[in-house]
């Protein structure tokens, strides 16, 4: 790989996001103006949220069952094995549900979006898309942000009643723990402010993955070699993206809700 | 809804008793285009202009800029400088919205067909259509039409993958001629194919030239293709393709001109005839 200097990299890197930031702009703006692509919009929360609702079930479940496992050998120490409901259902609804659920979306839609994306604009099907007088982003880009924030939304939920379940489980079979205090432990355990970060953050990774996955997909050069990277800097940039505003977002909730 | 244009040339139908100055202009007009990617000129001070009716032949050496010449007039690309009209309107500075409806007007075929890979061939030749909202049942019609004009209506339900190159550059001429475009750009709508299905993909070329009369650019790379067009008609009463044994210009098409690109420039600009008697030395050995 040849090395560029230092000014070359950063004039690059600043484009890049200026690039990105239109495109992220002008499918927003997409959204508020005809025409409007609905069926596009519907065939990709079929793909991105019934699609990934395998992976979203068995991580939600497995994490949860995991979660419950590895805090009630902590609990047990200070004899409060009981809390262990409250504590899976915290860290799930706040913290790994969204994060987990935004990480694994993008490794699998991020992906699909870059390559799908990527493959047109290699062979010349986005420049006949708009020699048809049809706007690639207004059809490709913000049906799959809609589709994407929409979907990542419920899938989270999903994910986080899961990941409970799976807590319950192993708090049930393995830990000897009653399941009506487990649940009810878990329920109380939780406040308005908890559910609200909780469900904020996958609006915010929705964008994120839709965006990233599309920008990549739409910048491709280099036939299929080009499509392959596009696919990989879309997932490493959007999961990278999305814990780094996780955090962001945590400290914005800490300070509105104070927890 | 495609934007209106004005009509252009000579031809406006006006109504009787108007005495307004006929307003005439090409259909297409290049002034002192320059495009550069990276830091090399890929044109430069680039100038012709393409009247109603005319095809005009884009010749030159792989690289020279033909395909980017096309993109530029379809306004797929932008230039660094200079000035495109596409029927009287400057294109250059017209925004995106804009140009989605001047394109309703403009026809192009892709090098390597750019097909819509997951969509049939009939959706891919309906797709602007669809775009339109024309009824389904109307729209089928004028697939199987179009279909029908590049003889390839039993592929309608095939998908891209399906078919060959010759049949995918087919359906893209199809795709490009459905709406009745008023300009068709062909980039290199032979290229990667053998003779016998180039000469067919000609001989469709020819067939929308003489059948419709429409403005059009032609990129090629095979002198062979580029003199058939000049030389050759479409016979409408015998459904053929054939030389005209008569008619001025030993039946050479008057509506045909040359472009010959080289090294970012214009290495010549005329008529077949002013083409195959130059002199110029660089014409005379691309030529030969």
């Amino acid at each position: 790989m040849p090395l560029q200097s230092p000014e070359v990299y950063i004039k690059k890197n600043i484009a890049a996001v200026q690039e990105y930031s239109i495109l992220a702009g002008t499918a927003i703006a997409d959204i508020f103006t005809p025409p409007h692509y609905w069926a596009d919009v519907f065939t990709q929360m079929d793909s991105i949220g019934v699609g990934s609702m395998p992976i979203i079930v068995l991580t939600g479940f497995f994490t949860g069952c995991v979660l419950a496992l590895q805090s009630a050998t902590a609990l047990t120490e200070f004899g409060a094995i009981s809390m262990t409901g409250s504590l899976v259902s915290l860290s799930m609804v706040k913290e790994l549900g969204p994060v987990l659920t935004g990480l694994m979306v993008s490794g699998r839609n991020a992906a699909g979006m870059a390559s799908e994306i990527g493959s047109m604009k290699v062979t010349e099907q986005l420049d006949a898309m708009r020699a048809l007088g049809t706007d690639p982003v207004r059809k490709l880009v913000t049906p799959r942000i809609m589709a994407t924030i929409f979907m990542l939304f419920f899938l989270t939920i999903i994910a986080d009643a899961l990941g409970i379940a799976g807590g319950a489980l192993m708090s049930v079979s393995l830990l000897g723990l009653n399941a009506n205090t487990y649940l009810h432990d878990s329920y109380r355990g939780l406040v308005h402010g908890d559910i609200v970060q909780g469900l904020t953050k996958p609006l915010f990774s929705g964008f994120i993955i839709s965006t990233v996955g599309c920008y990549f997909g739409m910048k491709t050069t280099g036939g299929t070699q080009g499509v392959g990277r596009a696919t990989t800097q879309a997932v490493v940039v959007s999961s990278v993206a999305i814990i780094i505003v996780d955090l962001l977002v945590t400290r914005a909730m800490i300070g509105i809700f104070g927890s | 809804m495609p934007a209106a244009i004005p009509t252009p040339g000579p031809a406006t139908v006006r109504p009787p008793g108007d005495q307004t100055p006929v307003v005439e202009f090409p259909v297409v007009e290049f002034k002192d285009v320059t495009i550069s990617f990276d830091v090399k000129p890929v044109l430069e001070n680039i100038s012709f202009s393409v009247d109603r009716g005319q095809t005009l032949i884009i010749l030159g050496p792989a690289g020279c800029g033909k395909s980017v010449l096309l993109k530029l007039a379809n306004g797929l690309l932008g230039p660094d400088s200079g000035s495109i009209r596409i029927f009287g309107q400057e294109i250059t500075t017209m925004p995106e919205r804009d140009l989605y409806a001047l394109r309703a007007h403009i026809g192009m075929v892709f090098q390597e067909s750019a097909l819509f890979d997951s969509l049939s061939v009939e959706d891919n030749v309906a797709y602007r259509l669809h775009e339109e909202h024309v009824p389904e049942d109307q729209a089928h019609h004028r697939v199987v039409e179009a279909l029908q004009f590049v003889e390839l209506e039993q592929a309608i339900a095939k998908l891209p993958p399906e078919l060959s190159g010759g049949m995918r550059r087919r359906v893209s001429i199809a795709r490009a001629i459905i709406s009745n475009p008023d300009l068709i750009l062909y980039d290199s709508p032979t290229g990667g194919l053998d003779p016998i299905t180039s000469t067919t993909i000609i001989e469709l070329v020819m067939k929308q030239r003489d059948v419709s009369h429409s403005t059009s650019l032609l990129v090629t790379h095979r002198l062979q293709d580029a003199f058939a067009l000049a030389t050759h008609r479409y016979d409408a009463a015998k459904g053929m393709v054939a030389i005209p044994k008569d008619g001025p210009d030993h039946g050479i098409d008057p509506g045909m001109k040359f472009l010959m690109l080289n090294d970012g420039g214009i290495a010549f600009h005329g008529s077949t005839e002013e083409l195959v008697h130059s002199k110029d030395p660089w014409i005379e050995n691309y030529l030969s």
